[in-house]
């Protein structure tokens, strides 16, 4: 579903943050992607998002190689792509509910028709009580739970998620992998940016290590 | 189609709360749009732009009146002098213009009427016999068929002496070239001031889209189209821009009508006798109301339509940057 070829990232004049980077994600597969931080796991997600483009290379999403897909096509496709990034983005004057309905809103759907699968993913990632709150009043972890059912919502076939249990204890920490899985066994490609050990510990799954701009890859 | 649909650990049997939602709050907050100085703006624009309709449409009446009031009349001046018999002479110029194809009606001005007409510049009682005033004959002529003025004037300046025929061409023409220069001129500050408007609110759209940046940068995320983007900048600006022009335009409208108010009031009056005479009254016909409302509504659309195009171009130049890592910060 995506392919790398030999791709490098430099932002600016700056040095190589990506160095021959070449992999493919196949379909209904999962990953974690690692590394130290600043190794370049944000960059790496955002290619995949379409919201870069390489400075060598070739980065295909959806057979499509990026940097010829034209403007007005990546909106579509981003749809078949949920993203959780790292510092969350969810908007501070919409609710959690709203917030977890935007992708369906943009796509010009009626709140009738999403309403209750909006709210039983609220229930289900434990959101339940906080439908109604603003984001600035959430914690860390609700946070990053509404931004996690944001990306969830449309059932994306591929799901990129940037630190999704950053701000999570354990507990949680594990729920979240868990619907990760589930979501996977759905037939939902999952990659998940971590560096966290302990959560790549508890399942076995293929690992992509990020160091020095080069990426190793461990089935 | 809820894919992640399977057991709910948290919602347990019989304990189904009734959830009450607030109403979709909007995507883009009015709040977020600095509108009131925009607002402000385009009621000033608008209120310029229809005062300047509102005068270009009363000169150009104004012009249409005097062209076909004059040139339904010409008259024939014989100025007296030694050994001229006034009174002869006016009869004679009266006979050969109405011996002409095209002239309707001559008629002498006697000398009460000349004294009355005259009566604004140098007061009553006046003694015609003791100025050497010019004695005047109106010919009304068929407007779509005017005799040959040239052969008019040759066959009058041979049989009656200081006699000039005056056709009013060269006044017309002057008059009617002032009053298009005017209208040009009006025309000119129209497009002016919907430069300026437009300007404006590609500057206060350019504002509210920087204002706003992480909520284009996230809807942009969550696969937002750039035109569902803008429709919702352009909601708020519609408004604006409505708002304001209808302000404008309501404004202009009241002072068209105190004007005419003010027109008709003092037109007892001798001097405004003659500045009605000249312009043509100061009321303002429906032309002007339904061209204030034009406006309104060209101003509201152009508004909306500005936002859109700007909101389109700049969505489109912050995706280039950045997804352009040579140029990200
Ligand atoms: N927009 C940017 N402009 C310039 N440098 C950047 C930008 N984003 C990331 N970098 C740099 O690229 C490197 C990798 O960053 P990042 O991808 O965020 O790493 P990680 O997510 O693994 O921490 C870092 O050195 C960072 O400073
Ligand atoms: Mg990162």
């Amino acid at each position: 579903m995506i392919d790398f070829d030999n791709v490098g990232l430099r932002y600016g004049m700056g040095p190589e943050v990506l160095r021959d980077v070449t992999f493919d994600i196949p379909k209904r597969s999962f990953q974690f992607l690692t590394g130290p931080s600043g190794a370049g796991k944000t960059s790496l997600m955002r290619l995949m998002f379409m919201s870069l483009q390489p400075t060598r290379g070739f980065v295909r999403v959806f057979g499509r190689d990026i940097t010829t897909i034209p403007q007005r096509e990546l909106p579509t496709l981003r749809r078949r792509v949920g993203i959780v990034f790292q510092d969350f983005r969810l908007l501070d004057h919409l609710t959690t509910y709203e917030n977890v309905a935007l992708p369906l809103r943009v796509r010009g759907k009626e709140e009738t028709s999403y309403r209750t699968d909006v709210i039983e993913l609220l229930q289900w990632v434990g959101l339940g009580d906080r439908m109604n709150v603003l984001p600035p009043i959430l914690s860390g972890g609700e946070k990053q739970r509404a931004a996690i059912a944001r990306a969830l919502i449309d059932q994306p076939e591929i799901l990129l998620a940037d630190e999704p249990t950053g701000n999570v204890d354990a507990p949680l920490a594990r729920r979240l992998l868990r619907l990760f899985l589930e979501l996977n066994k759905l037939g939902t490609a999952v990659i998940i940016a971590t560096h966290d050990l302990s959560l790549m510990d508890q399942i076995d799954a293929r690992r992509m290590i990020l160091s020095g701009g080069r990426l190793e890859i461990y089935e | 189609m809820n894919k992640v649909d399977k057991p709910n650990p948290v919602r347990k049997p019989g304990r189904r709360r009734k959830i009450v939602l607030r109403p979709m709050a909007a995507i883009v907050p009015a709040t977020n749009i600095a509108g009131r100085s925009l607002m402000l703006v385009i009621s000033i624009m608008s209120f310029l732009a229809c005062l300047t309709l509102g005068a270009v449409i009363m000169i150009q009446d104004t012009a249409n009146s005097w062209q076909s009031e004059i040139s339904r009349e010409v008259t024939i001046q014989i100025k007296p002098d030694e050994g001229v018999d006034l009174q002869a002479a006016l009869l004679s110029a009266r006979d050969i213009a109405l011996s002409f194809e095209g002239t309707t009606d001559a008629t002498i001005v006697d000398p009460e009427a000349t004294a009355r007409l005259l009566e604004p510049w140098l007061g009553e009682g006046l003694d015609m016999d003791e100025l050497p005033v010019p004695r005047l004959v109106i010919i009304t002529i068929e407007e779509d068929n005017p005799p040959d003025f040239g052969a008019m004037r040759e066959a009058l300046v041979k049989a009656v002496p200081n006699v000039h025929l005056d056709d009013h061409r060269t006044w017309v023409d002057r008059l009617v070239a002032m009053a298009s220069t005017t209208v040009v001129i009006g025309l000119c500050i129209l497009a002016l001031v919907f430069t300026a408007t437009v300007l404006t609110v590609v500057f206060a759209t350019r504002g509210a889209l920087s204002g706003n940046h992480h909520i284009v940068e996230v809807l942009h995320f969550v696969g937002a189209e750039a035109s569902f983007v803008a429709s919702h900048f352009q909601k708020h600006f519609f408004l604006i821009g409505l708002k304001g022009a209808l302000a404008g335009g309501l404004a202009a409208a009241v002072t068209f009508a105190f004007a005419g108010i003010w027109a008709s009031n003092s037109l007892a009056t001798p001097e405004s006798d003659q500045a009605t005479a000249l312009f043509g009254g100061f009321a303002m016909g429906a032309g002007g109301y339904v061209g204030a409302l034009a406006i309104v509504v060209i101003v509201a659309v152009l508004t909306a339509m500005t936002t859109r195009i700007t909101v389109l171009h700049t969505i489109i130049e912050i995706d280039m940057i950045r997804s352009d890592p040579t140029r990200s910060i």
